[in-house]
């Protein structure tokens, strides 16, 4: 019910005065928002490397893609970005928690593969002078893949997200290792055969002993098989034996190493032998991709977004065999 | 007093979440239907009947790989029907290519259920029109929600898949209902190729993947016509058909497939006459 006097001329000449300064006040918050950089929060994990946990989520609008794991390590000379985010606008938060910490140049941005939440960032370094550094098969899965990623995630992320999206290929390829000095801190990388990705590369901090896995590892979020799942399995062996303390994965929280493995090594497993049992027993490939690993459900986040895409994947690869 | 305030909340909730809203998606038009236009160009307006007592199609509501969605289709005369299925012909209506693949059925061999794989382009209706003996057309739809399998990355790996071009492969299933004097069988035909859609273009030279896929698929039973598939880029990679069909005792399947770049595959298999 209205109150008395509402009504009244100047009494609803008052209501609309206030109802301006409102919506001017309102205005002027939103712009100057814009106006200011957000810097990503980002945690120091060990002395010098920098991490900002992505949200365990599908990439949206309202998210701005940020649902990797990206981070910086910072030598005594220089900075090396691993990973840029799921939009350049995600990048541009990066790039100003990296200036809230440091000075130093941005000598390298290595891309772990080339997936839109870990590599959609890229535009934002471009002015930085830095090097981008990625495995050799990079340039191609960006070359063949781009523009299917941008016309999904336009979709999904609408214009002001995408538009500004550059896949921006490394210049600096790696094909075994290779080492990057920061200025009295080395990083060694090294590219894997087709696993996760056809481009999976890891970056290892020998000064701290902390391994960036790339989307080679996954925690809480479901592994997502992009590439093969044999290959990811054949390289289980030589990535644990990697000789860190600790690893920041592509999806979830940093954790020990290898310890960290054995979730992703269990689900892969099961979902390579349910799969297999079903090409052998000639269930078609939607059955199969029903039932797939469905064991693993309760231990995973996303798990029906991904998994039954994962067995698809898997059972026309495990058909060959 | 309460009103007034309550009433100056809302106007500014409101138009704060105006202010803060993210850019208005133009409004979705009426999606445009391109079967009529399909009808003329496949079927040459030929009167559709309704099939749902000849074929039955059975794909995923939601395709959870767009580049490797399955379909099934099936035929539902009974034995006893003077009609005989001719031709199937698939039609994804959205897809840049929406013919699919047009599967002849051998005359002798009685093949009641093919399932391939296929992709998807976006969110569309999915018909299947049987020729009967009768001359007539049958159809039947359903709707898919997928998008992007035409031009989503073929490959995921690329050397492998390199490897595979033309490699042939032929397996039986077991079927449960199975008596020795039955002859229905249940088989299927691999084809390592990439069926690269033409669609695809290349990041760094902005150049399009030329197209290059099987065009056609011939299967026999020694000499009797199995199946015959006329097929597009609409059809996944690895072109993977599976089927059920009568035997004629024979002792040798056979295989020939062609692509756009006038190569050909052929392969035969001795017919596993075990019954498993």
């Amino acid at each position: 019910m209205e109150p008395a006097g509402f009504n009244h001329s100047s009494r609803r000449m008052g209501f609309h005065r206030v109802l301006l300064c409102i919506v001017l006040a309102l205005a002027a918050a939103s712009i100057s928002a814009r106006a200011e950089q957000q810097a990503l929060p980002v945690t120091e994990i060990a002395p010098g490397v920098f991490v900002h946990v992505g949200d365990v989520a599908l990439m949206t609008r309202e998210n701005e893609g940020a649902i990797a794991n990206v981070g910086f390590v910072v030598g005594d000379n220089a900075v090396a970005v691993i990973d840029t985010g799921g939009s350049v606008r995600e990048g541009r938060q990066l790039l100003a928690a990296i200036r809230a910490k440091t000075d130093k140049p941005i000598r390298y941005v290595v891309n772990t593969h080339g997936h839109p939440d870990h590599a959609f960032g890229n535009a934002a370094f471009l002015a930085e002078g830095a090097i981008f550094v990625g495995h050799k098969n990079l340039p191609r899965a960006l070359s063949m893949r781009g523009q299917f990623y941008l016309d999904a995630f336009r979709g999904i992320m609408g214009d002001e997200l995408i538009d500004e999206v550059r896949l921006v290929p490394p210049t600096l390829l790696v094909d075994d290792t290779l080492k990057l000095d920061l200025g009295s801190r080395t990083l060694t990388l090294r590219a894997w055969p087709t696993a996760h990705s056809d481009s999976d590369l890891t970056i290892f901090d020998e000064t701290s002993k902390t391994l960036f896995a790339g989307d080679l590892l996954f925690l809480t979020h479901v592994p997502v098989v992009d590439g093969s799942l044999g290959g990811w399995m054949q390289i289980m062996g030589n990535l644990s034996a990697l000789p860190a303390e600790r690893v920041i994965p592509g999806h979830g929280s940093v954790s020990d190493w290898p310890a960290a493995l054995a979730d992703e090594r269990r689900y892969l497993d099961t979902l390579a032998t349910d799969v297999r049992i079903s090409v052998k027993r000639g269930t078609p490939i939607s059955a199969a991709a029903e039932t797939a690993a469905a064991s693993e459900r309760k231990n995973w986040r996303l798990f029906d977004d991904y998994n039954a895409r994962n067995a698809t994947a898997a059972y026309s690869q495990i058909e060959w065999e | 007093m309460i009103g007034h305030r309550f009433r100056l909340l809302c106007a500014a909730g409101l138009l704060g979440a105006a202010l803060g809203a993210p850019p208005a998606s133009v409004a979705a038009a009426e999606p445009y239907d391109p079967w009529p236009g399909l009808v003329q160009d496949i079927f040459n307006n030929r009167p559709m009947n309704d099939g749902s007592d000849v074929i039955a199609i059975e794909m995923p509501y939601r395709a959870e790989d767009a580049a490797i969605v399955p379909v099934t289709l099936r035929t539902k005369l009974s034995s006893d029907d003077v009609r005989r299925v001719l031709a199937i012909t698939l039609v994804i209506d959205q897809n840049p290519a929406p013919m699919a693949a047009k599967f002849e059925l051998g005359p002798d061999a009685r093949v009641s259920e093919i399932s391939t794989r296929v992709r998807v382009n976006s969110y569309t209706n999915v018909h299947a029109v049987a020729e009967l003996s009768d001359g007539k057309l049958y159809m039947i739809k359903t709707f898919v929600k997928a998008s992007g399998g035409c031009s989503a990355p073929a490959a995921k790996n690329a050397e492998e898949a390199k490897n595979r071009l033309g490699q042939m492969k032929y397996r039986e299933f077991a079927k449960d209902d199975q008596s020795p004097t039955n002859g229905t069988r249940e088989a299927q035909i691999m084809i390592g190729h990439p069926n690269n859609s033409g669609l695809q273009r290349d990041q760094l030279t902005l150049l399009y993947i030329p197209a290059f896929f099987i065009n056609e698929l011939h299967l026999w039973q020694d000499n009797s016509p199995v199946l015959s598939v006329e097929s597009g880029i609409s059809i996944s990679e690895d072109p993977n058909i599976r089927f059920t069909y009568v035997s004629n005792g024979a002792k040798l399947f056979r295989a020939e497939a062609r692509d756009t770049a006038g190569h050909v595959f052929q392969k035969d298999w001795k017919v596993d006459d075990s019954g498993s």
